[in-house]
């Protein structure tokens, strides 16, 4: 009897056990977790693609490591999205004034068919002069924005033409390459600023210590 | 209906291009702070904003746009889903209710100027014409800004 009831209370301590460590499991990486989908950016330092700068030069997540960075994708075939975020962007970078010479500012093409380095160069031309243009072959595109977790996808339209389904959020780097947030599109600007700030203070803080 | 009905007559008897910002059939539709953004060459399609209100009493539909600046003038709506994604859709005909605004601003409903004839030089303007189903026209002079302007006032 008594030891039938030991074995009894240890079951069930067991399976409590079980149950405390599947609904952690469950609220921190299952599919409880906060971000449902589970697709948090890689850390810069964990992405690997190569790419092509505006100027030219090979460049890749490497060269972004060392300053806080803030990235996006788009393509210079876009008529709205684009060139708001672009504008936005620039508006931004006014407004932190000397302090946007310590962020890195990236624009990656998803559409690497019409946007080559000419193109790239061109277009980021008529926005703030920190904003780099990144572009390269379909393939090291794809890589770069599964990094991201972003996603882009081609989309034919009527005239015959064609047009990017894409990921219109800007995301934040702090400078030791770690994912700080995004800001998203239709985020109120008033957010932005503050949120990058938080990204370049915490590489102060980090070489505080 | 009637005075209507005669205003559609009077505003179809007008020839067209006519240079003023709204002809004589479409007093009830007031388009407001148009604007357009440069383009770079003609193989990239423009966009153009504007605030479209209708003083009316009645609904109005607008069914179309004309410019002699691109072959393929239409209304696209910009979406952003909830994982961040934008995506960008043709929009059939427009319902303005009576009393209200429709903006066509960045980051939503905006006329796109596919196949451009001629660059969109900034500080130049054009002529775009909304067709209406019931009303007739409405010719608008859209003034061209900079590739990076935000609003009507950049």
């Amino acid at each position: 009897m008594e030891r039938r009831s030991v074995l009894g209370y240890g079951a069930a301590a067991l399976g409590a056990l079980g149950l405390a460590l599947f609904v952690g499991w469950w609220q921190v990486d299952g599919p409880g977790g906060p971000e449902p989908d589970g697709r948090r950016p890689l850390p810069l330092t964990a992405m690997e693609f190569d790419l092509t700068d505006h100027q030219g030069r090979p460049v890749g997540p490497d060269t972004l490591v060392g300053s806080p960075t803030l990235i996006f994708f788009g393509f210079t075939y876009c008529p709205d999205v684009c060139p708001t975020t672009l504008a936005d962007i620039s508006g931004w970078l006014d407004a932190l004034g000397e302090d946007a010479e310590q962020l890195n500012v990236v624009f990656i093409t998803v559409d690497p068919e019409r946007d080559n380095v000419e193109a790239m160069a061109e277009y980021i031309g008529y926005f703030h002069p920190a904003i780099r243009g990144w572009t390269g072959t379909e393939q090291q595109i794809a890589l770069a924005v599964e990094g991201f977790r972003a996603t882009y996808e081609k989309v034919q339209t009527d005239g015959g033409d064609y047009t990017m389904n894409h990921t219109a959020s800007v995301f934040l780097f702090d400078a030791e390459g770690r994912f700080v947030t995004t800001i998203d599109y239709h985020e109120p600007r008033d957010f932005a600023v503050p949120k990058i700030r938080r990204a370049m203070n915490e590489e102060k803080t980090e070489g505080a210590t | 209906m009637k005075p209507h009905r005669i205003a559609l007559l009077v505003a179809l008897a007008l020839p067209f291009g006519i240079a003023t910002s709204a002809l004589a059939d479409s007093d009830d539709i007031v388009v407001e702070n148009a604007w357009a953004r440069a383009s770079i060459g003609t193989s990239r399609p423009g966009a153009v904003y504007m605030e479209i209100r209708n003083k009316g009493d009645e609904p109005v539909t607008l069914t179309g746009l004309q410019t002699d600046l691109a072959m393929m003038p239409k209304i696209h709506r910009t979406a952003t889903d909830e994982q961040g994604v934008s995506s960008m859709s043709p929009v059939g005909e427009i319902v303005i209710a009576p009393g209200e605004t429709v903006a066509l601003e960045p980051g939503g409903l905006h006329a796109m100027l596919m196949q451009l004839q001629r660059p969109m030089e900034e500080s130049e303007s054009f002529l775009l014409t909304l067709t209406f189903s019931d009303r007739g026209e409405t010719t608008v002079e859209v003034p061209i800004l900079g590739i990076a302007a935000r609003g009507p006032e950049d």
